[in-house]
């Protein structure tokens, strides 16, 4: 009788906790596994220092070479836009910081609601936008593979849930809120056994690359 | 020499003094303009409770003054007051419904000729004769009503 | 016993003129959203309404959705609206009391078959409960309550305890609390939730029930649009500080004097649909938020498990960190294990290289 307000609550108490809990073994089991395995040992004699390099392609990856720009400037413009509008979006609304003071005892400024709002339907239309060019562009479509629009559907059914949820679209309003939870949930327990990993693994794939590049005295 | 009828009635007739009309008003007073023209028409009425729209105050406070007041006004005291005025426009009137603590209970503009809540029906009226005969009655006046 | 009067009539013997009864149909009209062209029919059919009988069922409740219904300043339409039912049964209200006030329950129910309203107040312990737990007359809340609907016309259960199983239903529902609606099933049923609820919106059901001879619109939990169809969140006149994102960081601080959003300090409007925002309550005096509390949701299912009423909507109930912690220090154990399990196997392998030359290689073949 009291689904949809018994759903919202399953949502924010025990599947969250299993979701967290998922999380939490799935993730660090990854990354203790990635670290401690390290690279293969490399015995030729090294030109210059590892670590500065590898620290500066963390952040110069980021801006992509003008020559992966020109040949694919779609995936370069249109990823940058709906990562950073998700981003923004995870990180700076109200309810989101308001989940991690209220679980972590942390909390940070916030952006106005519109604009979140603005940044959520340029995600929308960012994801949209980058399904329908894997879809369409032969050799991406050729390279993808059944996670991939399974990594796409979690992210997108986030974004639009909550969408969804701050317009109030769907009725009654705890079953929005509950399938944005969820939905968040599903997406986090996926996070550590898909492609999805890159979201914490850039960061040491960026540096290992460096590294190498550096070792052997070569600008990357 | 004027006739009767090309006599125009008093109040804010001078239209070129009308205060601004916000936007979310524009409807709001084509659906009053839709309304008289069918009551010349066709004589029949119409009532828009602006209480029950999503207007604030404010806007509330803009629309009367945009529509003005006329010559009539009059204010009935049952169950709490409720006062009427005709607004600038002739057959567009503002009932204003309050209880006994004056919190408004609805706001219409009610376009008719005369307000409903104005006109006597007949269960009252006859009420009234018998009120009035009673009192002759006892005035010593015993003739029947014919 | 309802009278044979109609409700013109009643109001008139009230001293009521035809005047005050339009001025009623008007405020009628208002108060359940319905279009004013709608007066002359609502005044129509007032004008002939009999009054209907209603038995108001007490069960697990404290009162507090009567005292809301009763403490309404008079005259009012509320009042009025209360005037017009001939309620034949209200353990606070009755006059009469033991064998004679359940005889008038039972007398009501015989003369008013199929036709009579049933108001239930509180929670009752399901079929499956301990009967004990709540009775009434040695009766439990249960047997009374289904006895008493077999023969009305429809239920309205008042309250967030009727309508949802409210406060003793909380976990973990010692006494087996159930709401109206997951003990009848087979007659139209409204629920007015609220902790308690709005006065006028129970007054406003009556008069639509009055007018139409059925019941409103109703959302998916069964409440009557007019009242519950907007979020406390959409109509609350602190929104647009919750859209810039200027909030009360505690009771005391700059934005509370402000009178900016509460969610952060636990308002649960965003999930909570009930009028309070445009009827307000003691007469229009105010209402919570005005005050400067947070909305409690009191008029949604299970809000008393809901989580803290001081935590924001978006926070879960309770999380288990030391689960987390250990969760997460499994999963580094995991990890590390395979690792290592991982460079052992390859530093074994290197043990067991036979480096072959291409001179051997040779001889061998």
């Amino acid at each position: 009788m009291n689904g949809a307000m018994e759903f919202l609550l399953w949502t924010k108490g025990p599947m969250f906790q299993i979701a967290l809990g998922i999380f939490a073994v799935g993730m660090l089991a990854r990354l203790f596994e990635i670290l401690l395995l390290g690279r293969a040992t490399n015995h030729a004699e090294a030109r210059a220092g590892e670590w500065l390099p590898g620290l500066r392609t963390v952040f110069t990856r980021t801006i992509p070479d003008p020559g992966t720009f020109r040949r694919a400037p779609f995936d370069v413009l249109v990823g940058w836009i709906w990562h950073l509008g998700f981003i923004i979006v995870l990180l700076l609304s109200v309810p989101h910081v308001e989940l991690v003071a209220g679980v972590f005892g942390v909390s940070w400024p916030t952006l106005p609601n519109p604009v979140i709002d603005l940044l959520t339907a340029i995600t929308l239309a960012g994801l949209v936008a980058a399904l329908l060019h894997r879809l369409l562009h032969p050799v991406k479509r050729r390279i993808s593979i059944p996670q991939d629009y399974l990594v796409w559907a979690l992210t997108f059914a986030v974004v639009l849930t909550g969408y969804l949820a701050y317009h109030r679209l769907v009725d009654p309003y705890p079953l929005a809120l509950g399938m944005h939870i969820l939905s968040a949930e599903l997406l986090l327990i996926c996070l550590p056994f898909t492609k999805l990993t890159h979201i914490f693994t850039t960061v040491f794939a960026r540096w290992y690359n460096g590294a190498a590049f550096g070792r052997k005295g070569v600008r990357s | 020499m004027p006739t009767l009828e090309s006599i125009a009635p008093v109040g804010d007739t001078d239209t070129d003094a009308l205060p601004p009309l916000p936007g979310p008003l524009v409807p709001l007073l084509h659906e009053v303009r839709y309304a008289l023209a069918r009551l010349i028409d066709e004589g029949s009425e119409h009532r828009i409770d602006l209480h029950a729209l999503p207007l604030n105050t404010t806007l509330i406070d803009q629309l009367l003054a945009f529509i003005g007041r006329g010559e009539v006004e009059a204010r009935i005291d049952a169950m709490g007051p409720t006062r009427i005025h005709e607004s600038a426009t002739p057959g567009v009137w503002v009932v204003d419904y309050r209880d006994a603590d004056d919190q408004r209970l609805a706001l219409h503009l009610e376009i008719a000729s005369v307000p409903q809540i104005l006109r006597t029906d007949r269960a009252t009226l006859n009420a009234g004769l018998q009120r009035l005969d009673a009192g002759l009655a006892g005035a010593g006046d015993p003739s029947p009503p014919s | 016993m309802a009278a044979t009067q109609t409700l013109a009539e009643q109001l008139r013997a009230q001293g009521v003129s035809r005047r005050g009864f339009l001025k009623f149909c008007a405020a009628t009209a208002s108060l359940m959203a319905l279009p004013p062209s709608l007066i002359p029919r609502i005044a129509e059919a007032l004008e002939a309404a009999r009054r209907p009988s209603v038995i108001w069922l007490s069960f697990q409740e404290c009162t507090g959705c009567t005292e809301s219904l009763t403490r309404s300043h008079a005259p009012t339409l509320e009042g009025l609206i209360f005037e017009a039912i001939s309620l034949d049964y209200h353990h606070t209200l009755q006059a009469a009391s033991g064998e004679a006030a359940e005889a008038a329950r039972l007398q009501a129910m015989r003369d008013n078959a199929g036709a009579y309203l049933v108001v239930v107040d509180g929670s009752i312990p399901g079929p499956e409960a301990n009967p004990g737990y709540s009775t009434v007359a040695g009766h439990s809340n249960h047997a009374i309550l289904m006895e008493t609907v077999e023969h009305a016309a429809a239920v309205i259960a008042v309250g967030t305890c009727a309508a949802f199983g409210g406060l003793p239903r909380a976990a973990p529902n010692p006494t087996g609390a159930r709401a109206v609606m997951e003990l009848v099933d087979d007659k139209p049923i409204v629920n007015i939730s609220g902790c308690p609820p709005i006065p006028m919106a129970i007054t406003g059901v009556l008069a639509h029930y009055l007018t139409f001879g059925r019941l409103p619109e109703l959302d998916a939990y069964r409440r009557p649009l007019a009242f519950f169809g907007e979020s406390i969140h959409d109509r609350c006149y602190r929104r647009p500080f919750y859209d810039q994102g200027l909030f009360a960081e505690s009771f005391d601080d700059e934005g509370a004097r402000q009178g900016w959003c509460l969610y952060r300090l636990g308002c649960k409007g965003p999930t909570t649909y009930n009028a309070c925002a445009t009827q307000r309550w003691n007469g229009a005096t105010s209402w919570p938020i005005e005050a400067g509390h947070p909305c409690l949701g009191c008029s949604e299912p299970a809000f008393w498990d809901a989580g803290g009423f001081y935590q924001a909507v978006s926070v879960p109930p309770r999380v288990n960190a030391e689960a987390l912690l250990g969760a997460g220090a499994a999963g580094a154990a995991l990890g590390a294990g395979t690792a290592l399990a991982a460079r052992r196997f390859t530093r074994h392998e290197q043990q067991q290289r036979e480096p072959v030359t291409v001179e051997a290689l040779e001889k061998r073949l």
